[in-house]
């Protein structure tokens, strides 16, 4: 009958929600499944191994934290300018907005972690970026925060290390984020021409006025495996020459080829490998 | 006037009408010259009003017109003896930029600048004044001799941004302009940079640092362009106008923001409507009193206050750390 129709397809609309207590049963975040190979494993062993996939060597996403943790001696990082906040000076639409909800979400209050810290007894002033936060981009205190790191650097006489992540300029600062590309650039050369040490490692992504300011501004140049890394973005370049691009265009490994890396380096292997480098920049070296 | 834009059309159109009332006096037996007249003054005020009241999509609008005046416009203008050098000495010469050796007023420089085309042709030849790694650095090639001879730099700012595509980033993109952007904030003689069109982003930056930076009245300088700050943002590019108002990006904007050091006046409805002369003139004036101010200057008052220019550039506020629980700390 129609009648009987009608309550067929009221029942369809109910869906099962899982009592909070079912959700409880397997606590959250036990296993990850791999975004490379997409095998499942413990959240635990993945954590241990700086999240590089024990299977296929995918390398996740680190927060800034994370990373200072897997990198510092414990107890050794003094973080720096952690208080200094955007604001919105063109008055941008809902740009604060965002701010808030991504300050909420990444427990950061800014796309950069900066400070100064031991790796194996090398001291180094570093800017660690995080893509967690408004993409990584760089607004004015991105750019004050990595001026600010490169300055400490100066000071202490000390080499400057950078991790960049991110997507770009900050759009809604427009000239404003343009130009923190110059600051940074300009702090980096003083630094640069009193014989400091600057070390960039490109993690994934990397791209716009952050791949063409201090992420290529290093003495060493290099990147994680598999790193989006590239000046403009992979659609703009395939409207503007009409042509499809490689697959492996614009990664780490892409440009390597292309002779615009030093090297293309595990994370696995990342600290034992900077360790190396800061070692050889001992001002007259460390004689045995 | 053939070349017209959107927004001065009602000034087209009251001219059109003017033209039909002369013909029509020297045709017919009527005698319209007090007509004629009102009219002409009635032009005149709308064109005040007009030009006075440019929103700034207006403006970027004029910045892109295909008869605005290029760096090769002004060079033979402003500087006499000018010879153009060519290559990167690496991989090729980008037409996309010119850079030579001149003279300014007597005394030796360097001038670089982008280049774009006025027609098809010439813009094929030019990429459109958007450049390749090897553009950017021949000019840094440049920048360097000229800091061995101790010649003042001057770059024409005029691109939509560096040439997004394979070969480019292949060879580089990101480096050149960072590169190019590093040595320029250390470069020990005196730079001063012009937009005289669009600046479009980072390929604008990588001739754009420098002890001055000055702007003609019509030219725009952005993060990104207005269409792709819409697509960006709005995901959709037709808001582009909207974008050109909530960027900032005309050079009144940029002297608020502290960005630019000086507005170089353009004739009513933009250079292109200006006799080439006269526009030359109004930038070798700007330019002769910047080097007045930057040539009595030693090199590391020179260095010391680009560096002091760029580090004050950005807004932020400090808050007290006892607000900052929420941040995990190591």
């Amino acid at each position: 009958m129609l009648k009987d129709l009608f309550t067929k397809n009221k029942k369809k609309k109910y869906a099962t929600i899982p009592s909070d207590r079912d959700q409880q049963d397997v606590p959250e975040g036990l296993m990850t499944k791999c975004s490379g190979c997409k095998k499942i494993m413990y959240t635990k062993e993945l954590q241990k191994n700086n999240k590089v996939c024990l299977h296929c060597g995918y390398h996740h996403q680190m927060t800034a934290y994370e990373r200072i943790e897997s990198l510092f001696e414990p107890g050794s990082f003094i973080e720096i300018d952690r208080n200094m906040l955007s604001v919105n000076p063109l008055g941008f639409p809902e740009y604060l907005e965002k701010l808030e909800k991504d300050k909420q979400k990444a427990s950061m209050n800014e796309a950069v972690v900066t400070g100064t810290g031991k790796i194996e007894g090398y001291d180094v002033s570093v800017a660690i970026m995080d893509s967690h936060f408004r993409m990584g981009s760089m607004g004015s205190v991105v750019g004050e925060k990595i001026t600010r790191a490169i300055e400490k650097a100066g000071e202490l006489r000390i080499p400057f290390i950078i991790f960049t992540a991110s997507g770009g300029a900050r759009m809604q600062e427009g000239i404003l984020s343009l130009m923190q590309m110059a600051k940074t650039s300009a702090a980096l050369k003083m630094f640069s021409e009193n014989g400091g040490l600057i070390i960039s490692i490109m993690t994934h992504p990397t791209t716009g006025g952050v791949s063409a300011s201090f992420a290529s501004l290093g003495d060493i140049n290099l990147a994680e495996p598999g790193a989006l890394i590239g000046f403009a973005g992979r659609r703009i370049i395939e409207q503007t020459i009409h042509e499809e691009l490689p697959e492996d265009f614009q990664t780490a490994e892409f440009l390597l080829k292309h002779g615009q890396l030093d090297a293309v380096i595990s994370r696995t292997e990342l600290k034992e490998k900077l360790v190396n480098i800061l070692k050889i920049h001992v001002p007259g070296g460390e004689w045995v | 006037m053939i070349g017209d834009l959107e927004f001065e059309r009602p000034i087209t159109d009251l001219r059109k009408k003017i033209d039909e009332l002369k013909e029509l006096t020297k045709t017919a037996d009527v005698d319209l010259t007090a007509e004629i007249q009102k009219l002409e003054k009635r032009l005149e005020n709308l064109q005040d009003d007009i030009y006075k009241n440019m929103k700034p999509w207006d403006r970027v609008q004029v910045a892109r017109h295909p008869n605005r005046p290029t760096t090769l416009d002004y060079i033979p203008q402003v500087f006499s003896d000018f010879l153009e050098l060519h290559g990167d000495r690496y991989f090729g010469d980008d037409e996309a930029i010119v850079a030579g050796i001149a003279t300014f007023e007597g005394i030796p420089v360097t001038v670089i600048g982008h280049q774009r085309g006025k027609d098809t042709k010439e813009n094929i030849r030019r990429n459109f004044g958007m450049p390749h790694p090897e553009g950017y650095r021949k000019a840094l090639r440049l920048m360097k001799q000229a800091e061995k001879f101790g010649r003042p730099v001057i770059c024409f700012i005029d691109t939509k941004g560096a040439f997004p595509g394979k070969a480019a980033e292949e060879r580089g993109q990101s480096e050149a302009i960072a590169k190019n952007i590093f040595e320029m904030a250390g470069l020990k003689v005196p730079i001063i940079c012009i937009v005289i069109g669009e600046g479009g982003s980072g390929g604008a930056l990588a001739l754009g640092v420098g002890d001055r930076i000055l702007m003609l009245e019509n030219s725009t300088y952005s993060v990104i362009s207005p269409e792709g700050a819409a697509a960006l943002l709005w995901k959709d590019a037709s808001q582009a106008k909207r974008a050109a108002e909530t960027m900032k990006i005309t050079a009144q904007d940029l002297l608020g923001l502290g960005i630019v050091d000086e507005i170089i006046p353009e004739a009513k409805g933009g250079a292109h409507k200006n006799d080439l002369k006269d526009q030359a003139t109004a930038i070798k004036d700007s330019l002769k009193h910047s080097l007045n101010e930057l040539l009595p200057l030693s090199t590391s008052e020179i260095v010391e206050q680009r560096y002091t220019k760029y580090k004050k550039i950005g807004k932020y506020e400090i808050e007290e750390e006892r607000n900052l629980d929420r941040i995990k700390s190591v």
